[in-house]
C-alpha cells in the first residue's frame, strides 16, 4: 500500500537524498535502533526459553497436559500483534516491559512445541538404554533427552528469533524503540529512505540470525556440544544491547510520535531552535495521551485541538519561539470539481470561521472520549448553529468527500456531507479514514475524491516543502502561510483552498496540568531551562 | 543367585506375567524362550526394575530388589538390548564408558578398561572417537555388549541381543560370545524367540507362554522329556536340528569309538580323555559344532563328517529304542 505512493511522491518533489546518505546521516539513531532491536529480540527470547523449555519438558513427561498447553500457546500466537501490544498498556504500561512480554508470548509456541516434539521424538530404545544403564530421570534429561532433542529445539529457537525480529518492529508503537521507529516514522512522513533505513536492517537481521541458527542447528553432535555452551552466552550478550542506548536520560521523559520525530516543525525544531535535550521515546499517537495521563510520560507531542487534551487534563506549553507553524484547517477542492459542482464553494464556506479552537477541542472530546459518533457530533453542531437542513436527496451528480484517519476529519467530513445534501441537489459519497496526508492528497490529485479538509501547515511543510528559510518565515504568520499555500496549490496542483474553518490544529507540546504547575513550566523555554538545571 | 517367586505383572487387565517363579544359579546361562507376547521380556525387565512387578518378590544374592535404589541396582547389572540402544550423540568411547561415568570412576581406571573390552570384542581402536551411526550392525552390537560389561557386573541381562543382526553376522557373533572369557564367569539371563539360539547358548531354558512358565530345564530335558503338549509342539519341526545341538561328542562316542580307535568293545563308559585325544575336541562339544568344524576343515580335522554322522545316527537309534 505504501510503495505506489512513495513513487509518486519522489516524482513530485525535489529528488531525495540517497538511502546511503540518509543512513550515514542518521547512523547514530540507526545504530541505537538496531541495538535496541537486537536487544529486545533476545531479552524476550531468553524469557521465552526460561518459560518454554521447562514447559516443553513438562508436557513431554505428562503428555495429558500437552494438548491444553500447546493449544493455549497457539491461541496466544493468533492474537494480532498490535492488539496484543494494546492489551499490554493497561496491564504493564508502555516501554520495554510490555514489548518484551508481547514478544515473549509470540516466541513461546515454537519453543514449547519444538522442545516437546524433540523429546517425544527420541527413539524410545535410547531412553530405555539410558534407564537400564542406571541414569536418574535428571541425568536422562540432561545427558540424553535434551542433547538429542537439541536440533529440533534449535529449530524452534530459530523460528522464534525470526518471528521476534519481525514483531519487534511494532515495539516502537509503545515506546520500546527498535527499528520500527524508522519504519513507522518513514510511513507517516512518506520518507522512503527512512522506511528503508528501518526495514532493510530489520530484514538483514532476520536473515543473518536465521542463517547463524541454521548453522548451529545442522551441526554434528561433536560440534553441537560446544555450541550449546556458547549459545547462551551469545544470547545473553546480545540481549544486553538493549540496555546500552537507554543509559543516558533526564528526569522527565518525552514521548513523541514517529512523524513528530522526523519533522522540522517537530523534534528537529525543538533541538535546533530551543536546544531542548530530553530523554525521548517514540510512541504511537493512539497510546500517547493515555501514557502521559498514567505518568509513564511527562511531555508528549499532541495536537492542539485533540479531544484527549481535555479528557486527560493536559496543558499545552506555549510555543514561545514559534517553531510550530499554524495549522488552520480549510477544505481543499480540485478546480475541476469546482467547475462540475458550481454550488459547492458557497456551501463549503458556510463553515468558514465557525469553529474556533475551543469548539473543535470540545467536538473532538465528544468523539474521542464520550464515544459519540462523528455523525451525531456533526449533526448536533449544525443544529445548534441553525445550519442543519433535511436532505434534498439530490440526483445532480455525486460529490466525493475524503478524510484522513482521525476523529476531527471524520467530523468535518460528516458536516460537509450534511451541508451539501441539505443545501444543494448533489448527492454525497464519503471516503473517510484515508491513512495519512499523502494518501488523501494523492486521491484528490488523481480524481478519486473531490475534496477533503487540509491544514495550512501540512500543505506547506509536507506537500510543498519550500526551502527551510522561507518555511520558517512563512510559519510565523497565519495569513502569510494561508496565502502562500493557496497560490502555490493552484499553480502547482490546480487545487483550491477555500476559507479556513477557524481553528488551528497545530503540533503542541503538552504536560499534565498538575506537573506543569508544580514545576512552573508554562512555555517550551521554561521546559528547556528546567531540564538544563538538572 | 537370583530368585523370582510368584512374580506377576498386569498391563491393564491383561496378565503379561502370571505367577512366575524360578531361580538362577551363579554362573548359569538361563534363556527365557517363547513367542512374542509370552511375557519373557517383561520378566527380564522386572529383574533390573525397568518394570516393577505387581505381585511377588525378586531377590538378587538374597536381597529384595524392591528395597534397593533402582539406579544403583541397574548400574550393577549389565543390560544388552535388541535395538542396541546406543546413544547416538555419544562417541563409541563415551557409550562404553556410560556406567563408569555414572559410578564416577577415575579416567585412569575407565580408559584401560574400555580399551581392554575393545580388544576382546575385536573392535578396532580407531572406532573410539566415531559415533554409532558410522558403525556396522555387528560393530554396534559389540559396542552394546562392551557397554554392558564395562563395569564387570556379576549379572547380565540380555534382551534378544542378536535380534537386530543378519544371519551371517549373528552366527559369528554368537560363536564369539560363547568363547568370550568375560561371559564365562557371569550369570546371564537372556531372552530370545529363536529356539536354535536358545539351544546353542543356554545351560537351562525357561519356556514361557501367555505369561506362565511351561517348562524349565536343560535343552536336552526340553527336547527329550517335554513336560506338556506345548513344550512338545514348540520344538516340533526343528527337532532334528536340535538333536544335533543337544547331543555331544560324549553321547555319540560309544557308537563311533570302534571305528575311530579299532577298539571293539562296545561299552558306553568310554573315558573322555581318550575321546579328546582321538577327536581333538572336548567331550562337551555339540555334534552340531563338530559337524560344522569337520565340514569347514575337512583336511586338518581328525574326524570326518561321515564318521560323525554315522555315530549320531546310531546314537539316535539306540536312544529311541530305549
Amino acid at each position: 500500500m505504501v510503495l505506489p505512493n512513495i513513487k509518486k511522491q519522489s516524482a513530485m518533489n525535489e529528488p531525495q537524498q540517497s538511502l546511503l546518505a540518509f543512513m550515514l546521516q542518521e547512523s547514530d539513531k540507526l545504530l541505537t535502533q538496531t541495538l535496541q532491536h537486537v536487544g529486545l529480540t533476545f531479552i524476550s527470547l531468553i524469557f521465552a526459553l526460561l518459560i518454554g523449555l521447562p514447559l516443553g519438558i513438562l508436557i513431554a513427561r505428562k503428555r495429558k497436559l500437552s494438548g491444553s498447553v500447546l493449544g493455549f500457546a497457539g491461541v496466544l500466537q493468533t492474537i494480532p500483534s498490535i492488539a496484543l501490544l494494546g492489551f499490554m498498556i493497561p496491564l504493564i504500561g508502555i516501554g520495554a516491559k510490555p514489548a518484551i512480554v508481547a514478544l515473549l508470548i509470540y516466541a513461546l509456541l515454537p519453543i514449547i512445541r519444538n522442545t516437546y516434539t524433540g523429546i517425544i521424538g527420541i527413539d524410545p530404545h535410547v531412553r530405555e538404554a539410558a534407564r537400564a544403564m542406571g541414569m536418574s530421570r535428571q541425568q536422562i534429561l540432561v545427558r540424553v533427552e535434551l542433547p538429542l532433542a537439541m536440533p529440533v529445539i534449535l529449530a524452534g529457537i530459530r523460528t522464534a528469533t525470526v518471528i521476534n525480529v519481525g514483531v519487534a518492529t511494532l515495539a516502537s508503537y509503545i515506546a520500546a524503540g527498535g527499528l520500527g521507529e524508522f519504519i513507522f516514522g518513514g510511513i507517516s512522513l512518506n520518507n522512503t529512505n527512512m522506511i528503508l533505513a528501518g526495514a532493510i536492517p530489520a530484514a538483514l537481521l532476520a536473515i543473518v540470525l536465521d542463517l547463524l541458527l541454521s548453522l548451529v542447528q545442522h551441526m554434528s553432535f561433536r560440534r553441537l556440544k560446544m555450541a550449546v555452551y556458547i549459545l547462551p552466552l551469545f544470547v545473553v550478550g546480545l540481549s544486553t544491547f538493549y540496555l546500552i542506548p537507554s543509559a543516558y536520560g533526564s528526569r522527565l521523559v518525552a514521548g513523541f510520535t514517529p512523524e513528530f520525530m522526523g519533522r522540522q516543525d517537530g523534534d528537529i525544531g525543538l533541538r535546533d531552535t530551543y536546544g531542548l535535550k530530553i530523554h525521548t521515546t517514540v510512541i504511537s499517537d493512539a497510546v500517547m495521551y493515555k501514557a502521559a495521563y498514567a505518568k509513564e510520560l511527562d511531555v508528549i507531542s499532541g495536537y492542539s485541538t485533540d479531544g484527549r487534551l481535555k479528557a486527560f487534563d493536559l496543558k499545552i506549553l506555549e510555543d514561545d519561539k514559534s517553531i510550530f507553524p499554524p495549522y488552520y484547517a480549510a477544505p481543499i477542492v480540485r478546480t475541476s470539481a469546482m467547475k462540475k459542482f458550481p454550488e459547492l464553494e458557497k456551501v463549503l464556506n458556510m463553515l468558514a470561521g465557525k469553529i474556533p479552537d475551543s469548539i473543535m477541542t470540545d467536538l473532538n472530546y465528544k468523539t474521542d472520549y464520550l464515544h459519540q459518533t462523528p455523525e451525531k457530533v456533526a449533526k448536533d453542531f449544525l443544529a445548534a448553529h441553525q445550519l442543519l437542513k433535511p436532505s434534498r436527496n439530490g440526483k445532480q451528480g455525486t460529490v466525493r468527500i475524503g478524510s484522513k484517519i482521525f476523529g476531527e476529519q471524520y467530523i468535518l467530513a460528516a458536516m460537509y456531507s450534511m451541508l451539501i445534501k441539505g443545501y444543494t441537489d448533489y448527492d454525497v459519497a464519503t471516503k473517510t479514514g484515508l491513512g495519512g496526508t499523502k494518501i488523501c492528497f494523492d486521491a484528490l490529485v488523481n480524481d478519486q475524491i473531490d475534496l477533503y479538509p487540509e491544514y495550512t501547515g501540512t500543505g506547506l511543510l509536507v506537500l510543498l516543502q519550500p526551502a527551510p528559510q522561507l518555511a520558517k518565515k512563512l510559519a510565523a504568520n497565519k495569513e502569510d502561510t494561508y496565502q502562500y499555500v493557496k497560490q502555490a496549490f493552484l499553480q502547482k496542483f490546480d487545487i483550491q483552498w477555500l476559507q479556513p474553518i477557524g481553528f488551528n490544529n497545530s503540533y503542541a507540546l503538552m504536560m499534565r496540568k498538575k506537573q506543569s504547575a508544580e514545576l512552573n513550566v508554562n512555555t517550551i523555554t521554561d521546559l528547556k531551562n528546567y531540564l538544563d538545571k538538572e | 543367585m537370583i530368585e523370582l517367586s510368584n512374580v506377576s505383572k498386569y498391563f491393564g487387565s491383561a496378565k503379561a506375567v502370571d505367577g512366575v517363579s524360578f531361580s538362577v544359579n551363579e554362573g548359569e546361562n538361563l534363556v527365557l524362550l517363547g513367542t512374542s507376547g509370552c511375557g519373557k521380556t517383561t520378566t527380564l525387565k522386572m529383574i533390573n526394575r525397568l518394570i516393577n512387578p505387581d505381585n511377588g518378590a525378586i531377590s538378587i544374592k538374597g536381597k529384595d530388589i524392591q528395597q534397593e535404589n533402582p539406579e544403583t541396582l541397574r548400574r550393577s547389572i549389565g543390560y544388552v538390548m535388541q535395538n542396541i540402544g546406543l546413544f547416538p550423540h555419544y562417541t563409541i568411547y563415551e557409550n562404553i564408558a556410560t556406567v563408569p561415568k555414572l559410578l564416577k570412576w577415575d579416567t585412569n581406571k575407565t580408559r584401560p578398561r574400555v580399551m581392554e573390552l575393545m580388544k576382546k570384542l575385536h573392535l578396532p581402536e580407531e572406532l573410539l572417537d566415531r559415533f554409532p551411526a558410522e558403525l556396522s550392525g555387528g560393530q554396534m552390537q559389540r559396542v552394546g555388549l562392551a557397554r554392558a560389561l564395562v563395569a564387570d557386573p556379576p549379572l547380565l541381562l540380555m534382551d534378544e541381543p542378536f535380534g537386530a543382526l543378519d544371519n551371517v553376522t549373528r552366527s559369528s557373533i554368537q560363536a564369539e560370545f560363547k568363547q568370550l572369557d568375560e561371559l564365562l564367569r557371569k550369570t546371564i539371563i537372556m531372552v530370545t524367540h529363536d529356539v536354535q539360539e536358545a539351544f546353542e547358548l543356554a545351560d537351562r531354558i525357561c519356556l514361557m507362554d501367555k505369561g506362565k512358565i511351561m517348562q524349565i530345564g536343560t535343552p536336552s530335558a526340553l527336547l527329550h522329556q517335554p513336560a506338556n503338549d506345548f513344550s512338545r509342539k514348540f520344538l516340533d519341526g526343528q527337532r532334528l536340528a536340535l538333536e544335533f545341538r543337544v547331543s555331544t561328542l560324549k553321547d555319540i562316542w560309544p557308537y563311533m569309538r570302534a571305528k575311530q580307535t579299532g577298539i571293539q568293545r562296545d561299552q558306553p563308559d568310554a573315558p573322555e580323555e581318550e575321546l579328546h585325544r582321538t577327536l581333538g575336541l572336548p567331550g562337551n562339544t555339540s555334534v552340531w559344532t563338530a559337524l560344522e568344524l569337520a565340514k569347514a576343515n575337512a583336511q586338518t580335522n581328525k574326524v570326518s563328517f561321515t564318521a560323525l554322522m554315522d555315530g549320531f545316527t546310531q546314537y539316535q537309534k539306540a536312544v529311541r529304542h530305549e
